[in-house]
């Protein structure tokens, strides 16, 4: 362990590595507003963040605009054992989803590897008080001692906020969650596993269409798996998925009930000359996202992300490069697991910007029309609240700058893999092991939450 | 990356061979050496994430698919184009010793265990002696004819899969994936003299296999049925895991460091009845 009678440190890193992991974010979603953000953790828990709204007098005023301030944190997923299997069932949250707000309260799904919860986010902050029976705590009170009837009033009381959940929807993978995806219809969701994707009702939670189901009748014919699963934004009966391959699969749920046969299929030709024993390791996309507009698509693979237009399938409109400098680092990426990371893409709010994670606490940005790319960093140290983000470079040649990072001494425990982008402003989530970073483009302020 | 490099060099050793020179055979043999590190690698962290409570199914079929990328390179042009240059005797002709070949595979045949676990084990030592070393194209090539024989073992391994049928028992194949790891402090007692004709057939087992079957594919698919049907079936994953639930990836680490000393040249697994195979699962589950 490190305890050196002659040392007056006992080292105790190990320890506060372990206590921590269960706090790892795992996922990160703004609701359809922006005013609430959700986190999830490897502990199976959720922690939901509210916007404050902006006071009438300071509207006017630049800077102190609305902080997310923590809202409810309540347990979403606990460990679980599959008996049958001698397996363990994670608890960790692999997908948050918001639904559009129809009353109210507000509704999210939270999903593990196995079982995806709808659960109720709702306020109260009124009371009855004055029951007739049961006295202010609650307890039931001795009938003899009432002598007069009264009407129970409400009552306002401090804000409460409480979670229930409302729909489990068990049992309908056999394989991993990777994604959950809410349909425009608003009745809907898809749940994608590693071979298959089932179509569900928010109401019914016995059953579920199973509408894309890739298992070979062989297992070990098994060369392909689905990595990530969306609606469409508009459309209710299309949805994309992408696979270990590299493809993506655009499937139009009116064509047959089960989708297995794409309508359209994009693929970009491989190359040649970049070809190696981890060209397809490389090319697995990890996350795939519509854009707002539902015309282009958004894909993350190892080194680069990508957009599509859906109207061409032979390849990718757009390529950014996040990482070039890694690629003659394959082999020991593959090595320490590395090379497996997945890695989460997002538009703006108006498709202008892209943007994705990397290593080192490092994001990337690319804006669409310019075609350029920034690089920056989320880290603690070298931030303060309020302080400007400053752009970060790799050193790959040429001559070094001041504050350049050689690609050597990149931290690649320290991985960007879930972020979110505010619907309609310039506000990022970023997610850094088990900090959350929330950064607003007003005016030069920063916000830092942990 | 090395395989862009490697390549180029590989086809200038191809011609240094043909003028029998130790340097391009040296040569072809780093590259050579280095996609065989990567199939070790890749086998380590198959059986690894094999042993995991919760393998990910995706990291599971990418590393496979690595392996049966490797594995096709390396009968197409590398492996068996490399021994048939470290073997060449002045006397023998090829016939030779594709007859001899013929007779050490049909005696293995009869086993039914496969070598798979036994070929990883073997290999895990050397992957850990190449880890150390940071990156793969540092690793120093020590012994062409060890290299060869490596290539040999894992070809004959999955040979020995195809021959023995798709239809084994797969408890079996659990089984003996996580009971012969003891085998391999045994098998190095074995004297080295006595492999070298054995390996010959191990490669040329493999080499076997290509022409006979209809197409290097199929043969491929079913070299590789039973290394990944038990990664992707969870029940036959959960009767491994009832054999040895206590053994976990670090376990397995354990149990090859004593042969990690051994020499280049290890002892070609020796063939075990079901009988011992039994023992050892036994063994296993008691804890002894």
């Amino acid at each position: 362990m490190g305890e050196d009678s002659e040392s007056p440190k006992i080292n105790h890193s190990f320890l506060r590595d372990y206590v921590t992991e269960a706090d790892v974010i795992s996922t990160v979603e703004f609701n359809q507003t922006g005013d609430l953000l959700a986190t999830g953790d490897k502990g199976g828990r959720v922690v939901i963040f509210q916007r404050e709204t902006e006071s009438k007098d300071e509207s006017e005023e630049l800077g102190e605009s609305g902080e997310y301030n923590v809202y409810s944190t309540f347990q979403s997923h606990e460990p679980d054992f599959d008996y049958l299997k001698s397996l363990e069932i994670e608890e960790k949250i692999n997908k948050i989803r918001w639904l559009p707000q129809q009353n109210a309260a507000h509704f999210l799904l939270s999903t593990n590897d196995k079982t995806i919860k709808l659960w109720k986010v709702s306020e109260r902050d009124k009371r009855p008080e004055g029951y007739n029976l049961k006295d202010e705590e609650g307890r039931i009170k001795d009938i003899s001692t009432v002598t007069s009837l009264r009407v129970p009033v409400l009552k306002p009381t401090d804000l409460m906020v409480e979670v229930r959940p409302r729909r489990i929807f068990a049992n309908g993978h056999t394989y991993h969650v990777n994604s959950i995806s809410v349909n425009s219809d608003g009745e809907t969701y898809l749940s994608a596993d590693d071979l298959r994707i089932n179509m569900w009702h928010l109401d019914i939670t016995d059953r579920s269409f199973n509408i894309v189901d890739i298992k070979p009748a062989n297992m070990e014919d098994l060369t392909e798996v689905i990595t990530a699963a969306e609606f469409h934004p508009q459309h209710c009966h299309l949805f994309v998925y992408s696979s270990s391959k590299g493809t993506l699969r655009l499937c139009d749920m009116r064509e047959s009930a089960l989708c297995d046969k794409h309508s359209k299929i994009f693929e970009e030709p491989e190359d040649p000359g970049n070809r190696s024993f981890f060209s397809e390791i490389i090319s697995s996309v990890s996350d795939v996202k519509f854009s707002h507009s539902g015309r282009y698509l958004l894909t993350r693979d190892y080194l680069t992300v990508k957009v599509w237009d859906l109207n061409m399938e032979k390849g990718p409109v757009e390529t950014y490069q996040v990482h070039e400098y890694l690629r003659s680092k394959l082999c020991s990426l593959y090595e320490n697991d590395c090379i497996f990371d997945k890695f989460e893409c997002v538009w703006n709010s108006t498709d202008s910007v892209i943007m994705t994670g990397a290593y080192n606490s490092f994001f990337r940005m690319f804006d669409r029309e310019t075609g350029r790319g920034v690089t920056l960093e989320s880290w603690r140290e070298s931030s303060k609240p309020r302080a400007v983000l400053r752009t970060r470079r790799i050193y790959t040649g040429g001559r070094r700058r001041r504050g350049d990072v050689g690609v050597d001494s990149l931290d690649f425990t320290k991985k960007i893999l879930h972020m979110a982008w505010h619907p309609a402003e310039n506000i990022i989530a970023i997610a850094a092991t088990n900090n959350l970073y929330i950064f607003q483009d007003r005016v030069n302020a920063e916000n830092l939450k942990t | 990356m090395f395989s862009k490099g490697t390549k180029r060099k590989f086809s200038d050793g191809d011609e240094e061979i043909s003028d029998e020179s130790l340097v391009g055979a040296r040569v072809a043999s780093s590259y050579n050496l280095q996609r065989q590190s990567l199939l070790d690698m890749s086998l380590i962290k198959l059986q690894l994430c094999h042993m995991l409570v919760e393998p990910n199914l995706c990291r599971s079929v990418l590393i496979a698919n690595t392996v049966r990328q490797i594995q096709e390179e390396m009968t197409h042009d590398g492996s068996w184009h490399m021994v048939t240059e470290a073997f060449c005797g002045p006397g023998q002709s090829p016939s030779e010793r594709l007859v001899a070949t013929e007779v050490l595979c049909r005696s293995r045949e009869q086993d039914a265990e496969p070598k798979l676990f036994s070929v990883i084990s073997y290999e895990g030592c050397r992957e850990e002696e190449v880890v150390a070393d940071e990156t793969l194209c540092s690793v120093s090539v020590s012994d062409t004819v060890s290299n060869v024989c490596l290539a040999g073992r894992v070809g004959q391994c999955w040979e020995k899969s195809e021959l023995s049928g798709v239809e084994r028992d797969e408890e079996a194949l659990e089984d003996s994936r996580l009971g012969s790891g003891e085998d391999e402090e045994i098998d190095t007692e074995d004297g080295a003299s006595t492999e070298s004709p054995k390996t010959t057939g191990q490669v040329f087992g493999t080499f076997e296999i290509k022409n006979g079957s209809p197409g290097p594919d199929s043969a491929l698919e079913e070299l590789f049925s039973d290394v990944d049907t038990s990664y992707y079936d969870l029940d036959t994953m959960l009767t491994g895991m009832q054999s040895a639930p206590k053994m976990g990836p670090y376990d397995l680490l354990d149990s090859l460091a004593p042969s990690h000393g051994s020499p280049s040249i290890v002892s070609t697994p020796t063939c075990r009845s079901d009988l011992n195979e039994l023992d050892h699962i036994m063994e296993i589950i008691v804890g002894s």
